[in-house]
C-alpha cells in the first residue's frame, strides 16, 4: 500500500472516530449512515459481485432484530411475562445486564441469521434473475406477517427493548461507535474477501454461471457462503438497530421491505454495483439525499426518491464508479501493455 | 494407448427429434480425436451428453473407466474432462488475469483453500499462458471488451489453466482470422504434445482437423456415419456425400 493510500485511510479512520465529537448534534443520523454502508455493503456482497439480486436482505435485519432482543430478555426474564401487552410490572436493566444481553444478542443474531440463509439458501440458489429476487422479497413479506401474529414475540405490537439506564449521550455514542466498529470490520473483511479466490468465484459466477459450472467451481456452496456471511452482518445490524429504536413492530420497522429493504439497493446502484467503495459512496450520498428531500420536501419526499432512481437506472447504470470507470479506465488499471514495456519490465 | 474416454451406444432425443442415436465411439488417451459433421448432425449433443450437461436417454459414458453419465456438470469437470464453447463464453466484466485466477483447478480445492489468495506461482503460470496465447498485451483489459477471436483464445488458455485431462472443443477455430488459424493449430498440438492433454475437437475447417486429428468421426443425422484416419475419411465417399447433401 502507497503512503498516500494509508494517509487517506488513515483519514477517514480519525474521522469515523471523532465524528460523533465533531456533530454532536448528528449523532443518531451518522449511526443510521453506518447502518446504511452496512446493508448497502451486505447487499452488494450478492447483488453486485455474485449477481444475485436479493430484495430480501431484510429478511436477515427483521430476523437479527428479534433475535437479539429475544437472546438479550430471556437471559434475565421469562420471554412471555415480557412481551405481555396488558403486563403491569417493569422489567429493568442494570447496565451489566444490558451490555451482556446487547452483545450475546448481537452475535446470536448474526450467527441465527446466517445459518438460516445457509439453510434456506439451497431453495432460492434454484431461483435466477428477477425470480430470485421475488423469492426472497416473498421471504421477507412473509416472514413480517407471520411474526406478527406470534404473540410471544409481542405480535403485531412488537417488541420494547430494555433501555440503557445511564445518560442518552452516551448512549448513543455507543450505538453509534457499534455501528461504526462493524462497518470498519465489513469493510476491511471486503477488501481482503475480494482479493481472495473465493471472491472471484462468487465474481465468475455473476458474470456467466454455466461457464463457472463447466470449469469445476462448486457454485452452489460459494453462494450459500457469501450470502451466509451478508446475512452475518445485516443480522448484527438489526439486532443493535433493535437496541437503538428500543422499540420496533414487525412490518414497519423489522421487516421495512419498502424502506430499508430498497434504500440497500438504491445504495448500491448510486454508488455502483461490484465494486467495494461504490455502496460506501452510494449509502453516503443516499443517506444525505434521503435527509435532505425528508426535512425540506415533505409530502413529497417519495417522489424525488422515484426520480433519483429513475436518474440513476437512466443515467448512471453502472452507479457513480461504473461511470468514473467508463471515464478514467487508467485508474482502474484497465489498459493495454505495449511489448516494449514488457520487455523492459 | 488406451481409450480415456468410451461412448457406447448412447442415445439422446429432444421431444421426437432424434439428436443422437445409438453412438459409440473412443477416445484414446494423448490422442488429437476429430468430430466431424454437417451442421445440425449431433455433434455439439454429443459433447453436452458427455460433459453432463443433459441426461442421456440411454447408453454410458466413460472416462477412465469411470462411468459419468449420472454426475453433473462441475462434478465431471473437477475430475479433468472439461469443454469450451461454441459460443464463447468468458466472464466479460473482469480483466483476462482475472479470468485466468478462477481458472485454477477446483478439484482437490477445500472451502478454506478458497480463502486465500492466488499464490505467486497461479499468476506466473496464468501470465505464462497469455502470452501463450497472444493476449499478453491485453492481459488488463476487460474480457468482454475484447474481439470474439481473441475471447475464444482467453477461453482456450483459461481451459489450459484448468489442467485437464481431456478437453473438449466445440469449433475451436470458427470466427477466427484465418491467419491466425495456423498459430492456433500449433498451439493445439502444443497442448496436446507438451503439457499431455487428450483434445477431442469438433470442427467444421477440414483443413484444420485433417491436420491435427490422429482419428476422426463423422456424425450424420444423429448417426455414427464413418470413422477412420483423416486420409480414410478423406477418401469415404458416404462423407463427402453427406457433405454435399447426397443423404
Amino acid at each position: 500500500m502507497s503512503m498516500r493510500k494509508l494517509a487517506l485511510y488513515g483519514a477517514l479512520l480519525l474521522l469515523t472516530v471523532a465524528a460523533p465529537f465533531l456533530f454532536p448534534a448528528y449523532q443518531t443520523q451518522l449511526a443510521t449512515l453506518w447502518l446504511m454502508i452496512i446493508v448497502a455493503l451486505t447487499w452488494d456482497m450478492t447483488g453486485g459481485q455474485m449477481g444475485y439480486n436479493s430484495l430480501g436482505n431484510i429478511f436477515f435485519y427483521g430476523t437479527g432484530m428479534y433475535v437479539g432482543a429475544v437472546i438479550t430478555i430471556t437471559l434475565y426474564f421469562p420471554l412471555a411475562e415480557y412481551t405481555d401487552a396488558s403486563r403491569s410490572e417493569t422489567f429493568t436493566f442494570t447496565p451489566e445486564m444490558y451490555f451482556t444481553g446487547m452483545v450475546l444478542g448481537t452475535l446470536g443474531a448474526g450467527l441465527f441469521c446466517a445459518l438460516s440463509a445457509y439453510a434456506i439458501g439451497p431453495l432460492f440458489f434454484g431461483l435466477r434473475g428477477p425470480y430470485f429476487a421475488i423469492g426472497t422479497l416473498g421471504l421477507a413479506i412473509a416472514a413480517g406477517e407471520i411474526v406478527s401474529n406470534i404473540d410471544i414475540l409481542g405480535g403485531g405490537q412488537g417488541i420494547s427493548m430494555p433501555v440503557y439506564g445511564g445518560d442518552f449521550e452516551v448512549f448513543k455514542k455507543i450505538i453509534y461507535y457499534v455501528f461504526a466498529a462493524m462497518g470498519v470490520v465489513l469493510i476491511v473483511f471486503l477488501s481482503w474477501f475480494y482479493q481472495t479466490r473465493f471472491g472471484k468465484a462468487i465474481n465468475a459466477i455473476r458474470d456467466d454461471e454455466e461457464k463457472a459450472e463447466a470449469m469445476g467451481i462448486h457454485t452452489l456452496r460459494y453462494k450459500l457462503v457469501t450470502w451466509a456471511i451478508s446475512a452475518f452482518f445485516v443480522g448484527m445490524a438489526g439486532s443493535i438497530s433493535a437496541f437503538q429504536l428500543i422499540h420496533f413492530e414487525p412490518l414497519e420497522t423489522a421487516y421495512q421491505t419498502i424502506n430499508l429493504g430498497i434504500f440497500m439497493v438504491v445504495c448500491v446502484l448510486l454508488g455502483g454495483k461490484g465494486t467495494l467503495w461504490g455502496p460506501v459512496i452510494g449509502a453516503i450520498l443516499f443517506h444525505v439525499f434521503k435527509e435532505v428531500t425528508w426535512n425540506y420536501l415533505l409530502g413529497w419526499q417519495w417522489v424525488a426518491l422515484g426520480a433519483l432512481i429513475v436518474v440513476i437506472v437512466v443515467f448512471f447504470q453502472d452507479g457513480l464508479m461504473g461511470w468514473l470507470r467508463h471515464r478514467k479506465p487508467e485508474w482502474f488499471g484497465i489498459r493495454v501493455e505495449s511489448r516494449e514495456a514488457r520487455a523492459s519490465a | 494407448m488406451s481409450a480415456i474416454i468410451e461412448v457406447s451406444h448412447v442415445s439422446k432425443s429432444f421431444g421426437g427429434v432424434k439428436a443422437n442415436e445409438d453412438i459409440s465411439l473412443t477416445v484414446e488417451k494423448g490422442s488429437i480425436t476429430g468430430l466431424i459433421g454437417p451442421n445440425g448432425s449431433g455433434k455439439t449433443t454429443l459433447f453436452n451428453s458427455i460433459v453432463g450437461y443433459h441426461p442421456i436417454d440411454s447408453g454410458s459414458i466413460r472416462f477412465e473407466g469411470r462411468e459419468i453419465s449420472k454426475l453433473l456438470v462441475p462434478e465431471i469437470a473437477r475430475l479433468g474432462l472439461l469443454r469450451t464453447f461454441q459460443q464463447t463464453r468468458i466472464y466479460g466484466k473482469m480483466n483476462c488475469v482475472e479470468n485466468m485466477l478462477i481458472s485454477i483447478p477446483h478439484r482437490k480445492m477445500t472451502l478454506l483453500e478458497a480463502f486465500r489468495r492466488n499464490t505467486p506461482e497461479e499468476r506466473e503460470r496464468a501470465e505464462h499462458l497469455l502470452h501463450f496465447v497472444g493476449l499478453y498485451e491485453k492481459r488488463w483489459l476487460q474480457a468482454g471488451s475484447l474481439s470474439f477471436g481473441q475471447q475464444k483464445l482467453l477461453e482456450f488458455a483459461m481451459a489450459l489453466m484448468n489442467e485437464p485431462t481431456v478437453l473438449l472443443l466445440d469449433e475451436p477455430t470458427a470466427g477466427i482470422n484465418p491467419t491466425l488459424i495456423n498459430g492456433l493449430i500449433d498451439r493445439l498440438k502444443h497442448a496436446n504434445r507438451e503439457f499431455g492433454i487428450t483434445l477431442f475437437i469438433i470442427e467444421h475447417n477440414m483443413r484444420v482437423i485433417m491436420n491435427m486429428a490422429d482419428r476422426i468421426y463423422c456424425l450424420a443425422h444423429g448417426r455414427l456415419l464413418a470413422e477412420g484416419t483423416p486420409e480414410e475419411i478423406q477418401n469415404d465417399q458416404r462423407v463427402i456425400d453427406a457433405y454435399l447433401g447426397a443423404h
